[in-house]
């Protein structure tokens, strides 16, 4: 079973729409690439599934649960969307860490005020905390950060600052991770110790939906590519598929711009 | 100089009964206008437009206007036009009719400054908050607050020191604060006439009194300067 589908996804800002009907599914383990010009929707979409925008229309299944059904209003309540967040993990293009926390105090933070909700929290408060630390600890060494866990943001390089950003999504276990072109506001000599991280996450089976400019990088990591363009999934397949035989022109077109 | 010597110790007890006042005033003007000048923000940045339309006027209105007409107003107006004195007689209904004037005033600078504050914070912080699966008052409380705080601490900090010499104004309705009583030696008070430099003697007060709070403000802002 999938363990995420997403049909007739639309949404309109003004009068401008920017998604149009966006269908695709993806399966556990999968990588998945969301390529295409700047304003075709890719951005959008992703949003979309983190419930920052809400579609117009369409639904957004986990796991067979509908978390977003814009026909049924039950589903579309602030109050519920909370909780649905946690099934995605989102990275941005700017990272957005929070500056007054330190490397270890970001990854930290929304565990330790979720775990302020679990029943036992009042009596087990020291051990929930020390487990918390030391699994925030643990990913931070992954994403080779082992040393600047206490620093801030602003004692950190752009690579680093991002490597912390994607440490504090997997720190909720989300089953799908989001990148938001992860690496459009680094040099070349970072963007390639944010993807290196990117690629291990890959290797170790780790659901994702990457929105990215790096066409090598997406040929190499992901099983499955769409190509979106003006608002709609205008071709997907496999990266040899798409990036090796485009079908369509338009597709074509804009690969021609990435000459290797 | 020796007459100087002589009066001294007559009006330093005096202006310190004026500067208690003063002081007074500064700080209940203070502890109104921090907080009330956070729910006039959240007014004007209402989604709700007639409350936010409604609060930009009240705001618009007491920043274009003079403390001191403001003052004159509210003290007057009640017992001159409607008849009825509800400050009550004395200092006291004077120190009472003074704090209701400043506390509005400053706390119409203040929201603008909150609102400022609120504002610079980026958007890109709260969406990491809500993707993160935290409640808004989380973001608020854990995120957005303390970042807003440390914008707000160099332009309050200006406008607490501008408080400190804008009680003076609350002499215009015979408040007996410190520049009321450096100025009764002039007309004549306590066997002492036609003395200027009681007045001029105000001025140790207020610098003495500023420079500690800008000491004290500095050193907050050093506090929040760990982070970016």
């Amino acid at each position: 079973m999938a363990i995420l589908e997403v049909e007739h996804l639309s949404k309109t800002f003004g009068r401008t729409q920017v998604l149009k009907d966006i269908n695709f599914c993806l399966e556990k383990g999968q990588v998945v690439s969301l390529i295409g010009s700047s304003g075709s929707g890719k951005t959008t979409c992703l949003r979309c599934l983190n419930f920052l925008e809400r579609p117009d229309t369409g639904v957004i299944r986990v796991n067979g649960e509908t978390l977003f059904d814009a026909n049924d209003p039950v589903t579309t309540q602030e109050a519920a969307i909370r909780k649905k967040r946690l099934h995605f993990g989102l990275v941005f293009q700017s990272f957005n860490l929070f500056p007054q926390y330190t490397a270890l105090g970001n990854v930290m933070l929304a565990s330790e005020l979720l775990a302020k909700e679990r029943p036992d929290y009042k009596e087990n408060r020291k051990e929930i905390h020390d487990e918390i630390e030391r699994k925030a600890q643990v990913l931070l060494m992954q994403m080779g950060l082992g040393d600047r866990m206490g620093n801030y943001p602003h004692q950190l390089s752009g690579g680093q600052c991002q490597r912390v950003a994607i440490a504090r999504a997997l720190a909720l276990k989300p089953d799908i991770l989001c990148f938001d072109e992860p690496t459009s506001a680094l040099d070349p000599e970072l963007t390639g110790e944010v993807l290196k991280v990117i690629r291990e996450l890959a290797e170790q089976n780790t659901t994702m939906i990457i929105v990215t400019h790096e066409m090598a990088f997406a040929r190499d990591v992901s099983n499955h590519v769409i190509f979106m363009d003006d608002g709609r999934i205008l071709e997907e397949g496999t990266p040899r598929e798409v990036f090796g035989n485009p079908r369509e022109e338009r597709t074509r077109q804009f690969l021609g711009h990435y000459v290797q | 100089m020796e007459r100087i010597w002589e009066q001294f110790p007559i009006v330093v007890q005096s202006l310190n009964i004026g500067f208690l006042q003063t002081l007074k005033l500064f700080i209940v003007t203070l502890l109104g206008a921090v907080p009330l000048g956070l729910i006039i923000a959240f007014g004007s940045l209402s989604r709700f437009r007639p409350l936010s339309y409604l609060t930009k006027i009240v705001v618009w209105i007491i920043r274009g206007t003079p403390l001191m007409i403001q003052l004159l107003i509210i003290f007057y107006f009640p017992g001159l036009v409607l008849g009825k004195q509800i400050w009550g007689g004395g200092e006291a209904g004077r120190f009472v009719a003074s704090t209701v004037a400043f506390i509005f005033n400053y706390a119409c600078y203040f929201s603008e400054i909150y609102r400022g504050g609120i504002q610079s914070i980026p958007v890109g912080q709260e969406e990491a908050g809500l993707v993160l699966g935290m409640t808004k008052r989380q973001i608020f409380f854990k995120v957005t607050l303390l970042q807003m705080i440390k914008r707000i601490v160099p332009p309050i900090s200006n406008e607490i020191i501008t408080l400190v010499k804008d009680t003076s104004l609350a002499r215009i309705i015979a408040l007996q604060e410190i520049i009321w009583a450096g100025q009764a030696f002039l007309k004549g008070s306590q066997g002492i006439s036609g003395e200027i430099w009681p007045l001029i003697f105000t001025a140790v007060y207020y610098l003495i009194f500023s420079g500690l709070l800008t000491a004290l403000l500095g050193r907050l802002e050093k506090k929040l300067d760990y982070f970016r």
